[in-house]
Parts: structure tokens; C-alpha cells; sequence
């Protein structure tokens, strides 16, 4: 069963792997060139021009690339095993992937010339070449065309199951894909309509106001994308890893319907301090974002309780002790549990972000690469390294190369990300410190910083050392000979409260016409508004 | 639907956080008055250097005005990799409004240990005001990235006794 998908699976974890691999090893040399240890010169040799050309290999790969192969090659594999079905339309999900590489090697050509050292976001009147976007969409098309598979999939399960619920996993899967869909609309308007014909001198000049107020409609989003993958994990396969059970599925399944509905129509809170959007959109932005926090907690809960039964089942008790039963021997389980510490305290930083007028002592300074190295940099990455622990050696038919080496790798991760984290946290925070600066040779850097820019690279270096250990372990498991004695399966944790899912929770219909009536809601009268005023004034530039 | 009662309790605190949080927002923002930019004008980027016809194209010494003792305001171009003027002189105390707009890419506009953080787009007038009751030397810093440079990127105000 599921032998040709779970090919697929595999090459999309190779390249979203890869990807990785480059990107990441980016990071170590950012974090000592702020501690004046400039290794770009060394590298120059070799075509890399500049730190912001690095800055943009690294957010790129890691952030868009690793994210979403991985995501969909996890999906390729997760939904059919969840329906116990095959995957309908084999050959579109071959074609999705298809999509995706000719989009990431469209993508890379430029960067890895120079010619759109323009970070991950782009913003305009930023002028890369025309190709680096036509990459970038093919790679979210690409994206797009493994939901259809997906979708008729599921499509075709409730076709031969009428009447019976379908499988959290499947359905969360694909409430995500279907999230995605509409949330990417944002930027393939910003970048069909607009800076590809702008970029080929069609048109020739563009609205940088309304371009990035198109591109945080999917920036927002996209964290919920990169971190929905996470949460099924966490809520269906965690417990089952643990000796668990799922603590209230029906709640599980109101949390994703409630990400579906609102993680779009609060793209605005990365634009509290753009001059071009009027006060009272902001504040309706701020407003639904802490909205947004609920689901976020409730699977906090739930994702605990759930941990809780199975440390309780082996034989834990007390109100914490119960923790140590839990399986710490399992890299699987310990890397994403550590990623879900990591998270909690991205999650109040986040928070903090949201916060409206609170976003003026953090907006676009070291805080914020602070933040998101807990969120998609641990709370997701980390756990897609716990899941790939169980995950390669199924999809290779090989034990898992070393164990003990898996537990340093996600332990490391931990600490290096603490450290990094804390300290670019705090010089964010208490001396503005900006983001996304060479930092090592700006006129005004202060020896104030130093202490926790030494921190932080005292992280980054021990982070290095966590990525070499996961690659590592991975080529080990692949490259060896010795095969799987047992047969590995999925996880899938069971309910712990049988129970029927009332039928509003496993019903599209009135959550799409809820997230598409949020939309127009936040979005519409905002967009109609920058689209009557729209000024096509700013020409291309390409200072790097 | 069936749900736990813990579970119930713990939703119910969660909702109340978000509205407590929400409302000390709000009411930091406006009862006291902690204020984002706001759009102020639109100005054609192509053109907002050109002296006589924008009060960012007039004489460097001259974009930083006197409105009244101790209250100024500031127009600053923001270009690739400088901001004009890049030095300001005010006496301690004083409250000054600074009024920033970029004439090519996107740069940023931050002060630290002041409430003063804004995006510089160009196209738009990003205006932020603060008061400086500490002498001593600021710096405004780009934190947006704008091309190799960006690192150069800064000025200075000098809040003199
Ligand atoms: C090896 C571990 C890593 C280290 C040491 C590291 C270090 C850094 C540093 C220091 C920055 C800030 C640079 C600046 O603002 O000038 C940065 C930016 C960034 N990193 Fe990482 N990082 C690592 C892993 C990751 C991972 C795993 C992800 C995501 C999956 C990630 C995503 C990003 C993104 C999106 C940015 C923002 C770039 C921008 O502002 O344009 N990083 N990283
Ligand atoms: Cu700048």
C-alpha cells in the first residue's frame, strides 16, 4: 500500500532537506559577523557577494523551501494512511512536485547570481529579476496542485463513507492545504498583477503600500501553514508516541476550523507602524489577531493533557512527575516536546507583537528574528526533525541511525536556540537593535550590545553543531545496510472520551462562508480603498 | 459536545485574558495617547526631492524647524543609505514631530528610548512625535533593508542641557 506516494514523500523531504542544509549553515555566519567574525569575505571566493545575499538564501530556503516540501511530502504521506486510502490522482501529486523543483531552481538561479538579493519578503520598489518570482509562484502552484490531489482524495472518502466522520488527521491535513489556498491569493496578486509585469518593464512603476499590504494577506498565514503541520503531530501522533490518548478531538477539530477562519483576516498586524494603513484597520486587526490566540491555547491544553495520560499510564504520578515517565529516551518525542517549550514562550512573544502600540518598541528590530526562531525556526522545524525521526526510517526501510545522537541533536537545538533567542530578544528590546543589519560594521553599533550578541552567537554556534548532528544521523540512516526488523506505522493517537463530533464540526460549508465573510470583512473595504487611491509611482531599484 | 470541565474553566480564564490584554491595549493607546503612524499624505517619490516644491527638497538647514520654544518639527528624506539631515540640534525638553518619507526604496525610522518606530515607504509620509526630556545623543537607525549599504544607515539628534 501507498508504495508510489510514499516515494513522493521521500523526494520532497530530500529536497525540502537540502534546502535546509544550505540555508541553515547561513545562520552560524550571521550570528558571528554581528560579533565582528566576518567569514563573508572567505566566501566571496566562492560567489557569495554579501551578507543580505546570504540573509535571503537563508530566509528562502529555510522558511519557504524546507517548510513546504517538507509540509507536502508529509501530507502525500499522512492522508491516504488517515482515509486508508490510496491517494486518488497519483500522477498530480508527481506534477505538484514537479512544479515545485522547476520553481525553486527558477527561484535560486537568480539569488545564488545576485541579481534578487532582495530577503524573503521582497518588498518593493526592491527589483529582483523577473525569474526570481515566476520561481516563487511556481513553487506556491506547485503547493496548490498537491491540495487538489488531496482534496479529491477526500472528496472520493466521503463519496464511500457516507455518514461517518473523517479522520481528524486527514481533515486537519486538509483544512491546512484548503487555509493555504486561499491565504497565498494575496501574493500571487502582488506578484502576477503587479511586480512581474513591473520587473519585465510592463509596467513601470508600482504601489509599495499596496504591494506589501497584498504580501502580509499570505505573510500571516503562512506562519499558520508552516505551523498547523506541528500541531497534528502534536495533538494526533504525540499522544499515541507517549502512551496516550487524544485528550477531546472534538475540540482538535473546532481549533483547526477556527485557524481556518481566522488566520487570514490579520495580515495587518505586521503593518502596525506602515505609514499607508488607517487606524481603525489596524485596530480591527489587533483585535481578531488576539482572537487568533484561543485556538492556540485550547490546543496548549489539550496537546498537555493528552501528554499527561500517557505519563500517567506508565506509571507516573503527582501533579509534574508524571513528566519524567514520559518517553525522554525517544528523539522523536523529545525533539518535538522541546520544540513545544520553545513555542510557548514564541507564543507570548508573539502576543507582544500583536499588541498594537506595543509593536513600536519590537517592530523590525533583533526581537523579532528572536521570535520566529522559536516559532518556524523550533516549534516547527524541531518537530519536523522529531517527526522525520520516525518518519526516514519508515520511508527507508532502516533503524534510525543513532538514537543517543538524536537526543543530543534536539537537547542542543534546545539550548543553542535559548541562548540565541534570549539574547537577540533583549538587545531588540532594550536598544532597538535592527534586524536584518550587518551588524558587525554599522557606525552605530554600541559595546552595550555586546554581551548578548555573544550570547546569541554562542547559540548559533551550538545550534551549527545540533543541524550537523541531524544530518548526520540522517545520512547514517539512509547510507547503512541493516534493515527495519519491525515494521514502522504511523502514530495515531486514540480517543480518550469515545464520542460523537457533532456534524457542524466535520461540515466545510459554514466555515468557508465564515472565512470568506471574515475576509471581505477586514480586507475589503481596506483594499478597495488603497485600489481606488492606487499610485503606480515608485520605479524599480536594485542597490545591492 | 462533550467537554471536559477543566478544560471548560481553562477556556473561560483564556477569553478573559485576551479581553483584559485587549482593553489595557486600547486604553494605553488611547486614553494616553502611545500612537502608531497613521497615513498623514501621498507624495509622488519621484518628486519629493525637488526643491521649491516639497519641504524635503529644501536646504538641509532648513528642514528642521522652530515652531515655537521647544517645539519643532523635522523633515527627513530617507534615501540608499542616508537620512537628510542627519543631524538634528534641540534643547533638552523639547517636543519635535518628524515628518519621513523615502525617495527611492523601503527604509525604516527608529529611535531608541522613544515610543518613535515607523516603515518609510515611499509614496507615503510616515509622521511619529516625541519628547526629549534627557539630554544626550540618539541615534535614528534604519531597521528596514535597503540594499548593501543599509548598515550605514542612521542620524543623530543631539538633546543639548
Ligand atoms: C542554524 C541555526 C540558525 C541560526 C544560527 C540562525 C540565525 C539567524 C540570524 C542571526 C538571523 C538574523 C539576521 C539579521 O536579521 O540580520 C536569521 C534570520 C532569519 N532566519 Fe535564521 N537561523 C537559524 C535557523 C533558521 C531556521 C531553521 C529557520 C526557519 C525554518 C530560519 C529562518 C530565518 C528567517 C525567516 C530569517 C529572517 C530573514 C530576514 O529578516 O529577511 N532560521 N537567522
Ligand atoms: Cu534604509
Amino acid at each position: 500500500m501507498y508504495k508510489k506516494t510514499d516515494k513522493l514523500t521521500g523526494w520532497y523531504l530530500f529536497v525540502g532537506m537540502v534546502s535546509l542544509f544550505i540555508g541553515g549553515s547561513l545562520g552560524p555566519l550571521q550570528k558571528l559577523e554581528h560579533v565582528g567574525i566576518n567569514l563573508y569575505r572567505a566566501l566571496n571566493s566562492i560567489g557569495l557577494a554579501s551578507y543580505y545575499q546570504g540573509l535571503t538564501i537563508h530566509a528562502v530556503l529555510n522558511a519557504l523551501v524546507w517548510t513546504t516540501f517538507f509540509i507536502v511530502g508529509f501530507f502525500t504521506f499522512i492522508i491516504p494512511r488517515s482515509l486508508e486510502k490510496e491517494l486518488v490522482w497519483p500522477k498530480v501529486q508527481w506534477l505538484s512536485f514537479i512544479l515545485m523543483v522547476i520553481g525553486l531552481v527558477m527561484a535560486a538561479i537568480p539569488i545564488l547570481m545576485n541579481l534578487a538579493t532582495v530577503l524573503f519578503t521582497f518588498y518593493p520598489p526592491l527589483m529582483a529579476s523577473p525569474f526570481f518570482y515566476i520561481g516563487l509562484v511556481l513553487v506556491v502552484v506547485g503547493s496548490w496542485v498537491g491540495g487538489y490531489g488531496f482534496y479529491a482524495t477526500l472528496v472520493s472518502w466521503r463519496k464511500e463513507h457516507k455518514g461517518e466522520k473523517t479522520p481528524f488527521i486527514a481533515l486537519a491535513a486538509n483544512i491546512t492545504m484548503v487555509m493555504w489556498q486561499i491565504a497565498t491569493l494575496g501574493v500571487a496578486t502582488e506578484l502576477l498583477v503587479f511586480v512581474i509585469p513591473w520587473s519585465f518593464g510592463l509596467i513601470e512603476g508600482t504601489d509599495p503600500q499596496l504591494n506589501r499590504t497584498f504580501f502580509w494577506f499570505t505573510g500571516h498565514p503562512l506562519v499558520y501553514f508552516w505551523l498547523l503541520p506541528a500541531y497534528i503531530s502534536w495533538y494526533a501522533m504525540i499522544p499515541k508516541q507517549v502512551g496516550g490518548k487524544m485528550f477531546s478531538e472534538p475540540l482538535a477539530r473546532l481549533v483547526f476550523w477556527l485557524f481556518l477562519a481566522m488566520s487570514i483576516p490579520v495580515g495587518l498586524h505586521h503593518q502596525f507602524v506602515d505609514p499607508g494603513v488607517p487606524e481603525g484597520w489596524k485596530v480591527v486587526h489587533f483585535a481578531l489577531t488576539f482572537g487568533l490566540f484561543i485556538p492556540s491555547m485550547i490546543t496548549a491544553f489539550s496537546v498537555i493533557a493528552s501528554m499527561e495520560i500517557g505519563g500517567r499510564a506508565n506509571g507516573g504520578t503527582g501533579l509534574f512527575s508524571w513528566i519524567r515517565k514520559l518517553p525522554w529516551g525517544d528523539p522523536s518525542f523529545t525533539a518535538q516536546n522541546l520544540a513545544m517549550i520553545l513555542f510557548a514562550f514564541g507564543g507570548i512573544g508573539g502576543l507582544t507583537n500583536a499588541s498594537y502600540n506595543l509593536n513600536l518598541a519590537i517592530h523590525n528590530t533583533m526581537w523579532v528574528p528572536g521570535h520566529f526562531h522559536l516559532t518556524v525556526g523550533s516549534a516547527v522545524t524541531l518537530t519536523f526533525f522529531g517527526i522525520t525521526y520516525w518518519l526516514v526510517p519508515k520511508l527507508a526501510n532502516k533503524p534510525l541511525f543513532s538514537r543517543k545522537m538524536g537526543l543530543w541533536q534536539a537537547w542542543t537545538w534546545f539550548i543553542g536556540m535559548v541562548l540565541m533567542s534570549n539574547g537577540l530578544h533583549v538587545i531588540g528590546l532594550n536598544f532597538s537593535v535592527p534586524r536584518r543589519t550587518m551588524l558587525g560594521v554599522a557606525p552605530y553599533a554600541s559595546s552595550t550590545w555586546q554581551p548578548q550578541l555573544i550570547e546569541a552567537a554562542i547559540g548559533g554556534i551550538i545550534l551549527g553543531i545540533s543541524g550537523l548532528l541531524y544530518y548526520a544521523n540522517m545520512i547514517g540512516t539512509v547510507a547503512q545496510k541493516k534493515q527495519l526488523e519491525e515494521p514502522i506505522e504511523m502514530p495515531v493517537a486514540e480517543q480518550y472520551h469515545e464520542e460523537k463530533i457533532p456534524a457542524w464540526l466535520d461540515n466545510w460549508k459554514p466555515w468557508f462562508a465564515i472565512t470568506v465573510l471574515l475576509i471581505l470583512v477586514a480586507y475589503g473595504p481596506i483594499l478597495f480603498d488603497m485600489l481606488s487611491n492606487i499610485q503606480l509611482t515608485s520605479p524599480g531599484f536594485k542597490p545591492w | 459536545m462533550h467537554i471536559d470541565p477543566q478544560e471548560r474553566n481553562y477556556i473561560v480564564i483564556t477569553i478573559a485574558l485576551v479581553v483584559i490584554f485587549a482593553t489595557a491595549i486600547l486604553v494605553s493607546a488611547f486614553a494616553y495617547d502611545i500612537q502608531v503612524p497613521v497615513p498623514y499624505a501621498e507624495v509622488n517619490p519621484n518628486e519629493v526631492a525637488t526643491p521649491g516644491i516639497s519641504p524635503w527638497g529644501d536646504p538641509l538647514d532648513e528642514r528642521v524647524r522652530e515652531l515655537a520654544p521647544n517645539k519643532y518639527e523635522a523633515y527627513i528624506l530617507a534615501q540608499t543609505w542616508a537620512f537628510l539631515p542627519n543631524r538634528i540640534t534641540i534643547p533638552k525638553g523639547s517636543t519635535i514631530t518628524f515628518y519621513v518619507t523615502s525617495k527611492d526604496v523601503q527604509h525604516g525610522f527608529i529611535i531608541a528610548d522613544t515610543n518613535i518606530n515607523m516603515m518609510v515607504i515611499p509614496g507615503q509620509v510616515s509622521t511619529l512625535t516625541a519628547t526629549f526630556d534627557k539630554a544626550g545623543e540618539y541615534h535614528f537607525v534604519c531597521n528596514e533593508y535597503c540594499g548593501v549599504g543599509h548598515q550605514t544607515m542612521f542620524g543623530t539628534i543631539i538633546v543639548e542641557e
